[in-house]
């Protein structure tokens, strides 16, 4: 005995309101994003290399001591990625440009967590561990973690890190923008501070932007026309320049619409109030009880979901 | 109502479970170095690939394969199809172990495993993780009740608790006594909230990877995601049944339930042509039939899934022929379950690459050997209650009709 075809056709009524019913509570996608949050703009003409940046990032975060101490330039040879025992690393990249005396002019760039406007983590954390701060920070609260590392696979950046070798309390890692300095201390963050080329630019974002649109407009030739950060992911606290194109670099081309606004729109659109699940339960409740009184006079449900 | 379910009388420890507890040793191993050593240990988990073939496999497949569960209650209970009967309650014991290790699945995949109820205290609503986690605690303890009625049927009037125990024979009875009173007088409730919150949470596993739209391949990453999971369970849901109950009547020498399987087949036609016909589609209106020859490993990986994973069982089933023969339904079915599973492995590992670091992953023989124990775990456990439980159809006997 199968379905017959009345049965189908209610069943196929039922998904179909379902479906129609879905679009109708759908409302427009709010951004979240602090309104006047605080930045760092990266001049990537300016940077030497020097991996101050990294020492003091290590120093201030209290992170463990390095294999390879940060005089080495030889890391530089390899790609590095932030890991969970460093928030920030310089990779350097020849691009093919050379100097008048036909040496390759390398090009230096610094990783750490971009502190998007509208963060993928921030939507995605299981338990709200991850917040986006009114002063901007992507701020990670460990006693709210469970380590589900979803964080880690929403990031478009590829930043969060893991203490994968610790049993039982492993952290995420990543840069904290230095929070408790900027906010409680009045200082600049670990990196920006010690910056000997002044390379790293903290300040409000806004401020921030109009500086970096200034340096490409009175420095004809010396940077590409493109803010990277600016408008990446519905833009990013950290911003970048640059006289190399940004994908010769390591930076992946990203979509201007933040990351977590389709996820977002779509549980909003189905979960608020809960409206779904109430209707669908009242629906199928409908069926059930349809169902009972047609059907033969066994007790529906006596024994439980097991008879 | 009378029903035929009942102990399975057969020896316990057949060779088949032996080499399940050797696999389950194995299994323990493994867990115990990694909460020794750390994920890091037994895993090959990294930062551009954080997870692997414990979410791919125990939670999301584990999700998947369990939707018999709340495929057949509705069949049976909300639609009143009590032909059906007979495989309620199989598909509901394999739902509430399959969700169980689910759970286990993810204490050992999480960092903190002592702090997984924190999501309970700490809201995010704006998770998906978090809307899927909420769905899943609450759904594994509707199917723990749901299963009590069966327990209850088993003891009622027979509690015999050894030694000093003995003392709390009347306080127990007494329980089940209440819970034979009260649990058919509410189960309609549970019954309509696990349909719902498996419908929540079943689509919402598809709606996790929508926050990588840079990172799931396109083949694969569709705003349609969760409606393809949602109807990928509902479609795997039948055959699972069928490839359960077929696996059970051969080893226990059961009586074959062909009578109730075949009919519940031609539901997966229509079931799994919808799934196609929407996979199908999405691939045609977002143009990514183009990927589809490119023989990499992630599109050789989704042209399997389509191909023996649906199209082919989907063609099998439509021959009633097939749908008769008890070895040709079983491979179709499998087929489908395989399908399934690879889905999830596509969506969760394969078709995952991060574009910056472009990390490539693959399973650590510490991961494998978690994965498989917990098979293996669930396979023994299902062994055990079927031999002293009420659960499977006794033999030489008609089913209802």
């Amino acid at each position: 005995m199968g379905l017959n075809r009345r049965d189908f056709f209610k069943y196929v009524t039922v998904a179909g309101a379902a479906v129609a019913g879905s679009g109708q509570s759908a409302q427009a996608w709010q951004s979240r994003a602090p309104s006047d949050p605080v930045g760092s703009l990266v001049d990537l003409t300016r940077c030497i290399g020097c991996r101050k940046c990294e020492e003091a990032c290590n120093r201030v975060n209290d992170l463990p001591a390095p294999d390879q101490s940060f005089e080495d330039y030889t890391v530089l040879n390899r790609k590095r990625r932030p890991d969970e025992r460093a928030y920030t690393v310089i990779n350097r990249y020849t691009s093919g440009m050379i100097d008048e005396r036909d040496q390759l002019v390398p090009t230096f760039v610094k990783l750490q967590c971009m502190h998007c406007q509208d963060p993928a983590c921030v939507s995605a954390c299981i338990a709200a561990a991850l917040t986006k701060k009114e002063n901007g920070t992507v701020h990670y609260d460990v006693t709210k973690c469970i380590g589900c590392r979803y964080c880690m696979v929403a990031c478009p950046f590829e930043i969060p890190a893991y203490e994968y070798h610790n049993p039982i309390t492993p952290k995420v890692m990543k840069c904290t923008f230095c929070y408790e300095r900027v906010q409680s201390q009045n200082k600049l963050p670990g990196c920006a501070e010690i910056c000997p080329v002044e390379a790293i630019t903290f300040g409000r974002r806004s401020d921030l932007l109009k500086v970096a649109h200034d340096r490409i407009k009175s420095n004809p030739g010396r940077y590409v026309d493109h803010v990277y950060g600016e408008r990446e992911v519905g833009g990013t606290s950290w911003m970048y320049l640059s006289a190399v194109p940004f994908e010769k670099l390591g930076f992946n081309t990203l979509p201007e619409q933040p990351i977590p606004r389709l996820s977002e729109t779509i549980q909003h659109s189905l979960f608020s109030y809960m409206w779904s699940p109430i209707v669908l339960f009242g629906m199928i409740g409908g069926v059930m009880w349809a169902s009972k009184d047609k059907s033969d006079r066994v007790e529906n449900g006596k024994k439980g979901g097991a008879s | 109502m009378t029903h035929q379910a009942a102990p399975v009388n057969a020896k316990f420890w057949t060779p088949g479970v032996v080499v399940l507890a050797i696999l389950m040793a194995a299994g323990a191993a493994a867990i115990a170095a990694r909460f020794i050593g750390g994920i890091g240990y037994v895993s090959n988990l990294t930062t551009a690939r954080p997870w692997g073939l414990w979410v791919g496999v125990d939670v999301a497949s584990g999700v998947a394969l369990a939707a018999g569960g709340f495929t057949t209650a509705f069949l049976a209970h909300i639609i009143g199809r009590h032909y059906y009967e007979s495989v309620v309650r199989p598909a509901l014991l394999t739902a509430m172990l399959g969700y169980t290790f689910v759970v286990l699945g993810l204490m050992v995949d999480i960092g903190r495993s002592w702090a997984i109820w924190k999501p309970m205290i700490y809201w995010n609503p704006t998770s998906v993780l978090f809307e899927v986690a909420m769905c899943v605690m609450f759904y594994l303890n509707i199917l723990y009740l749901e299963f009590l009625p069966i327990v209850v049927e088993r003891f009622k009037g027979r509690v015999n608790l050894p030694g000093p125990l003995a003392a709390l024979n009347s306080p127990v009875e007494g329980l089940l006594g209440i819970a034979d009173a009260i649990l058919p007088k509410i189960m309609w409730f549970f019954i309509i909230a696990g349909v719902v919150l498996s419908c929540m949470h079943q689509s919402s596993l598809g709606s996790l990877m929508l926050i990588a739209p840079t990172k799931l391949h396109p083949l694969w990453y569709t705003p349609m995601l969760p409606l393809l999971f949602l109807t990928s369970a509902i479609a795997v849901g039948y055959p699972m049944v069928v490839f359960e109950a077929t696996l059970a009547t051969t080893s226990l020498n059961l009586d074959s339930e062909m009578k109730v399987l075949t009919p519940l087949t031609r539901i997966t036609i229509f079931l799994l042509g919808l799934y196609l016909a929407l996979k199908v589609g999405d691939m045609v209106v977002r143009g990514t039939y183009v990927y589809l020859f490119d023989f990499t490993a992630q599109t050789n990986s989704f042209l399997v899934e389509m191909l023996f994973g649906v199209i082919v069982p989907w063609l099998m089933l439509l021959s009633p022929v097939v749908r008769r023969s008890r070895r040709a339904l079983f491979v179709a079915c499998t087929l489908i379950v395989g399908g399934v599973l690879v889905n999830r492995l596509n969506v969760f590992v394969v078709g995952y690459r991060p574009p910056i670091s472009e990390a490539n992953y693959f399973p650590a023989i510490g991961e494998i050997l978690v994965t498989v124990g917990f098979i293996a775990t669930l396979m023994f456990l299902y062994r055990f209650l079927v031999t002293y439980l009420p659960v499977l159809n006794k033999p030489e006997q008609e089913v209802s009709a």
